[in-house]
């Protein structure tokens, strides 16, 4: 399984963010996707999640699901935690889990891997801002995609969670699943390739 | 469970659930049709003859009012990027979205019809008929206001902006809509013809509405 | 007793659990007491005996503004004077307000069927029940949106004050307008015009009502501070387990 980025670029509101992006990543590996801010890293990661138009360039997974589109094998982690705070902890994973993946898969699993198991029942509303960034992350674990685009992966979390999630990142990749993390700082991988994303 | 089932589910979920806006649909609903007698006087054989239009123009209005946030919360939160990367097209999501929505905001405008109907005096038999009506023309008024709605978080306006671009769009629906309604009530036109109009106009929004919001939530991305 | 010792929410609780099955024992005896004085109430020579609506009808009229008035206190208690169990008196008086009203609106359009020959008149007095039914409705609302509930109280509170202006116009209503229905004339200048064998009835109704409405209240209150000590204890343990953890 390879992704590979060919002369890409991105074009935001009439501005070059960035252009002639080559890049290439393969199962097992990831990549952190540097620069200052600005830059574009999370564009980029925007646009292989298919939430962003290409500008120019071509992107291409190989290897995957035949009739899957690259955005329904990718998951993709922003800023933004997208849970409804009305409804409990388990029925917003198990949501994302039927929505973004395989239907039968058990929760549990995934509450455990996140430390979030006992809270199960609880209005996402009642969650802290890093209670609620594990339970997204949790998506991760609960509907399996073999590529992750994530954007600023430990912010709101403290040591052992990114701790945590670093521990899930390397399962993930042995399980030859593709990491792609925009970052300011290490985040646990030692074997990852770095990116540097820089306007022209 | 599918993909589309859960969507649907959790959907209406939110809608029932504190902070969720299943009813207020239905109260706006109530209180515009007790503002026209205000407007236009108690005199109830008047309010008789234009029962049915007071009440498509309350349920029309309040259907399309509630819709102003059908995809502003998603985006808020950042639901409406993982939507866009399900494994089911964006157009069946977001169908999904718009039946929930249908269950849970004018299913009610039709159930209380009868009500306000007896609050304007239209007579018991006919208020069957224009039910009947409202309950074949507002996925309609849904459909078509998703567009509206797909429009206007893109664009990040909320509100007016949505009646807006919509309410022109739904002049068919609410033209066939009560002329539906007073042939069943006091003729002498067939009821027939406007009615099936009306089903061929919630048929084919049923179509065209999710694509072009699908459309237009894409469109958006840039 | 002092108020203060009221302000402590576990002495209400206290206090509520000890008076509660007094208060619902009252309420049964005296609403079964007035429904025997209305079995023996005479008849309306016009209307005969649709005119024992009344008797329901007219004190649900009377509790809904009352309810109001106690929501407009709680409000007051919210806003100026900050008693902890006045934002818990007004949440809890609001659907009980809205269901009286409801019974007055209900009864009334079952009165004015035979009465009037049809379900709903737009009279005056009918219609300024209507509207402080949709004030009722607006306040539960605005309850329901907030997802905070200290956030929502203080905004029902504030249109609970806004609201009460709504009152007296209910009141007054009945000089301005003369319509089909029954003017006000219970508390008319120069004494009751209605024959005490009514007039009894209906007070006696009208104190099982308020009874009726102490108990609903009270239990409501009770309901809701258990509420909301479920809710804060499931944030301590949201707030224990990230302790736990580090």
């Amino acid at each position: 399984m390879q992704l590979t980025g060919d002369n890409l670029t991105c074009q935001r509101g009439g501005r070059t963010v960035f252009s002639g992006l080559n890049f290439s990543l393969s199962g097992g590996e990831a990549m952190m996707v540097t620069g200052r801010n600005g830059a574009g890293k999370s564009s980029l990661l925007r646009m292989i999640a298919g939430l962003i138009c290409i500008s120019a360039g071509r992107l291409d997974l190989s290897g995957g699901e035949p009739d899957a589109t690259l955005a329904g094998q990718a998951h993709y982690l922003g800023h933004q935690d997208a849970l409804k705070p009305s409804l409990s902890v388990s029925e917003n994973l198990r949501f994302w889990a039927d929505f973004l993946g395989n239907s039968d898969a058990t929760l549990e699993p995934a509450l455990a891997a996140v430390d979030l198991a006992p809270l199960a029942d609880l209005p996402a509303a009642y969650l802290s801002a890093g209670q609620r960034r594990r339970l997204s992350i949790a998506r991760l674990i609960a509907a399996k995609r073999p590529l992750w685009l994530l954007d600023e992966p430990t912010s709101a979390l403290d040591v052992q969670s990114q701790d945590r999630l670093a521990g899930l990142m390397r399962d993930h990749l042995a399980g030859g699943g593709m990491i792609m993390a925009a970052t300011h700082g290490p985040i646990g991988l030692e074997r990852a390739r770095e990116l540097k994303v820089s306007p022209e | 469970m599918s993909a589309f089932t859960s969507l649907l589910l959790r959907d209406m979920r939110i809608a029932v659930r504190v902070g969720g806006g299943a009813l207020m649909g239905a109260l706006f609903f109530l209180i515009v049709v007790t503002m026209m007698p205000f407007a236009i006087g108690p005199d109830l054989g008047l309010l008789a003859r234009i029962g049915p239009a007071i009440l498509w123009l309350g349920a029309l209005l309040a259907s399309l009012l509630a819709l102003d946030r059908l995809f502003a919360n998603d985006h808020d939160d950042g639901s409406l990027d993982l939507l866009m990367m399900g494994s089911m097209p964006l157009e069946l999501a977001v169908a999904a979205k718009a039946i929930a929505h249908w269950l849970t905001t004018c299913l009610p405008l039709v159930v209380i019809t009868p009500v306000l109907g007896l609050m304007l005096n239209v007579e018991m038999h006919a208020m069957g008929w224009v039910s009947l009506t409202l309950l074949a023309g507002t996925p309609a008024l849904t459909f078509i206001g998703l567009i509206g709605a797909a429009l206007s978080v893109t664009l990040r306006r909320g509100g007016l902006l949505l009646a807006v671009l919509v309410l022109p769009l739904t002049v068919p629906v609410l033209i066939f809509g009560v002329a539906a309604a007073n042939a069943a009530i006091v003729g002498p036109a067939p009821f027939g013809p406007p009615f099936t109009i009306l089903c061929a106009l919630s048929l084919a929004s049923f179509v065209l509405g999710p694509v072009a919001a699908a459309a237009a939530l894409r469109h958006g991305l840039e | 007793m002092p108020i203060i010792d009221l302000a402590n929410p576990t002495r209400f609780l206290s206090i509520v659990n000890r008076v509660l099955p007094w208060l619902a024992a009252a309420t049964v005896l005296v609403f079964a007491f007035g429904l025997a004085r209305i079995m023996n109430a005479p008849d309306d020579y016009q209307q005969g005996a649709t005119v024992k609506i009344m008797y329901l009808h007219v004190p649900a009229a009377w509790l809904s503004m009352m309810c109001w008035g106690v929501m407009t206190v709680a409000a007051l208690g919210t806003l100026v004077w900050r008693h902890p169990l006045s934002d818990v008196a007004g949440k809890a008086a609001a659907p009980i307000g809205a269901a009286f009203t409801f019974i007055c609106l209900i009864t009334g359009s079952l009165w004015g069927r035979p009465t009037w020959g049809t379900y709903w008149v737009w009279d005056a007095r009918l219609t300024s029940m209507l509207v402080l039914f949709l004030l009722y409705l607006g306040v539960l609302a605005l309850y329901w949106t907030a997802e905070d509930p200290g956030r929502g109280s203080r905004a029902a509170a504030i249109l609970a004050l806004v609201g009460a202006i709504n009152i007296p116009i209910i009141k007054f209503s009945v000089e301005y307008w003369n319509t089909l229905h029954q003017p006000a004339s219970l508390f008319r200048r120069g004494g009751s015009a209605i024959d005490p064998s009514i007039l009894i009835p209906l007070l006696v109704m009208a104190g099982g009502f308020t009874l009726l409405f102490f108990t609903l209240h009270f239990a409501a209150m009770r309901n809701e501070i258990l509420r909301r000590r479920v809710r804060s204890m499931r944030l301590i343990q949201a707030q224990e387990l990230a302790e736990a953890r580090t």
